[in-house]
């Protein structure tokens, strides 16, 4: 009897047409969704004009997001902003979330409902894998195959094999879904999922909300994936506010499907973890890298810039206040998350700590904007890469982390345990 | 299709980042971005390939962004060939499609800097003409293989009508 299949080979099945695909093999599919943002748009462009097209296969399956450089920080960024809304504008693009309208790309998609389980998605940025938090197939792709996308919606893939990591167990006080990805980071190690899919399951996963299976499909690429994977259930109907019937076409790993690897990870030991430069394999439990001096502390990204990572980040600065000669940079993830973090007075509790707090962006992540890093400068972030010159100079270091572990940091001027500041 | 050049070595997980810093991916144009190529490990790289290198490297090279600013860099900085021990799989679509090639072979070890390497990507080996020894390469699918001859997914496309 032919074994079963992967979530990941099934949808890229379906979507090339296909009753059965195998790891390895190169099969053309449909895309269902593609997505540009304001740093990746403008060469996909150049490349869609170049190669003569005039339309796009279809304005409703196009999203254009403004997340890197904004508001703009400069002529250079306003020009290429200004050419994206000219190519929304004239070729009819309905998803188009512009300066105060939407937020990080990796986090507008999934609240705004546009990926859906079974969903094919591409996106010119390698976290699009972050999709996969909701049962899509997502990933990342370049400017040029974008503009082979927007011109015929169709694209080559080579079906991965399938990685499984299960994590069982219960997760300790003060440890987070980024230190579960952190520590699967430093095992299976920054190229040790080249080319595969990793399904994240287990009891653990099950009892993550969708906002921390987004936390841990965001960093697959991490580890060379192409996409992480978690099945839909209950909890992402609701997050889509639909019905686990009507939520999207609900695709599954078959019992006897074949996988690549097979990995446990048990929770109930794991501790804080850190990734130290210049690797995100370089992962260390906290308790190695406390007292390391640091002048910045970044909670943000679309690793860790949702509501949950805000509210870890402000129990542990209610009412303490960012150390003397650091610097706390806070950046939602979104508008939405934004405007929640007013409401329940997360931003308050920023503000008076002594942080400041940015408008949705990418930001100092990638060493854009709003805190960039001077030479023989460290910084503890929430973000998902710290490799050489990433948030600005190649003489600064980056130290990568959950939220809760960047503001306990941020408190007492050095890395720190969170542990320490959560209360029992 | 036949390139050379003269061999520059880099280790493990060269990413995105350090071929083409973030500060830059505002520009798009090819010139420009050569001028700041690898400039996170090699601040004199662009000069030192102008007159045209074979990168040799480690495993995974190219790992991180999916920024096609990356390929774009370091062809027109000089880059004819990378031959690493294997690629980040974004990093290989995209120089593929802006018509860098690319090849796997682990020969970081045995290869000095400054060694004329040779690959020829349509019989499938790559050569040190400096020590004189060849390995053969696992052979591109046609397909991609006929990308790389036109210059690019663009050159491509154009030569088959696309768009008209």
């Amino acid at each position: 009897m032919l074994p079963g299949f992967t979530m990941a080979e099934k949808i890229l099945a379906k979507k090339a047409g296909r009753e059965r695909v195998e790891p390895g093999e190169i099969v053309e599919a449909e895309v269902d969704l593609a997505m540009v943002h304001d740093l990746t748009g403008p060469l996909t462009v150049e490349v869609f004009e170049k190669i003569g097209a005039e339309r796009v296969w279809d304005p409703n399956k196009i999203v254009v997001v403004f997340d890197h450089q904004v508001p703009a920080d400069s002529t250079r960024s306003a020009e290429l902003q200004k050419k994206m809304r000219r190519f929304v504008a004239d070729q009819g693009i309905k998803h188009f979330f512009d300066v105060g309208r939407g937020g990080i790309c990796h986090q507008v998609l999934p609240e705004s409902g546009l990926v859906r389980p079974g969903m094919l998605v591409v996106g010119a940025d390698s976290h699009t894998c972050t999709y996969g938090a909701l049962g899509a197939f997502s990933t990342g792709i370049g400017a040029t195959d974008m503009a082979y996308v927007f011109a015929t919606g169709k694209l080559w893939f080579k079906v991965p094999p399938t990685t499984r990591v299960e994590v069982v167990g219960e997760l300790p006080r003060g440890v987070y879904a980024k230190d579960v990805i952190l520590a699967v980071a430093g095992e299976i190690g920054s190229d040790g999922a080249n080319y595969m899919a990793i399904e994240f399951c287990g009891e653990v996963v099950k009892r993550f909300s969708v906002d921390e299976r987004l936390t841990l499909c965001n960093m697959a690429v991490e580890l060379g994936a192409k996409t992480g994977l978690v099945e839909p259930d209950e909890k992402t109907a609701s997050y889509l506010g639909a019905n686990p019937s009507s939520m999207g076409e609900v695709v599954r790993s078959d019992e006897d499907a074949e996988y690549a690897d097979q990995r446990v990870l048990d929770a109930s030991g794991l501790e804080p973890m850190v990734a130290c430069p210049h690797s995100v394999d370089n992962v260390k439990p906290v308790s190695e890298v406390v007292g390391t001096s640091i002048d910045q502390a970044f909670i943000g990204s679309c690793t860790n810039g949702r509501i949950p990572d805000l509210r870890e980040a402000a129990r542990i600065l209610r009412e303490r206040t960012v150390s003397d000669g650091v610097r706390l940079v806070v950046i939602p993830a979104s508008q939405r998350v934004y405007e929640q973090a007013v409401r329940e007075g997360l931003v308050e509790v920023f503000v008076k700590a002594g942080a400041v707090v940015c408008p949705p962006t990418c930001g100092p992540c990638l060493g854009g904007h709003m805190g960039v890093l001077a030479s023989g400068e460290r910084c503890i972030s929430s973000s998902n890469r710290n490799f050489v010159g990433r948030m600005g100079s190649r003489e600064s270091e980056v130290f990568l982390a959950s939220p809760a572990t960047v503001a306990a940091s941020a408190v007492a001027g050095e890395i720190a345990d969170p542990r320490d500041f959560l209360g029992d | 299709m036949r390139v050379e050049g003269k061999a520059v070595k880099f280790g493990d997980n060269i990413d995105t980042d350090v071929i083409i810093p973030g500060k830059y991916l505002v520009y798009t144009e090819p010139e420009v971005l050569a001028q700041h190529a690898m400039e996170g490990v090699d601040p004199d790289f662009s000069k030192r390939a102008r007159e045209g290198v074979v990168i040799v490297a480690g495993k995974n090279f190219g790992c991180g962004s999916s920024r096609e600013q990356a390929p774009i860099a370091l062809k027109h900085a000089g880059v004819r060939c990378v031959v690493a021990k294997s690629f980040a799989r974004i990093f290989l679509r995209n120089a593929i499609n802006v018509g860098l090639p690319v090849v796997e072979a682990d020969i970081l070890n045995e290869v000095d800097e400054g060694d004329v390497i040779a690959v020829d990507l349509s019989s499938g080996a790559v050569a040190d003409l400096s020590k004189g020894f060849f390995k053969p390469i696992k052979p591109f699918p046609d397909f991609l293989l006929e990308i790389l001859r036109d210059g690019g997914l663009v050159e491509h496309l154009k030569k088959r009508g696309f768009g008209k």
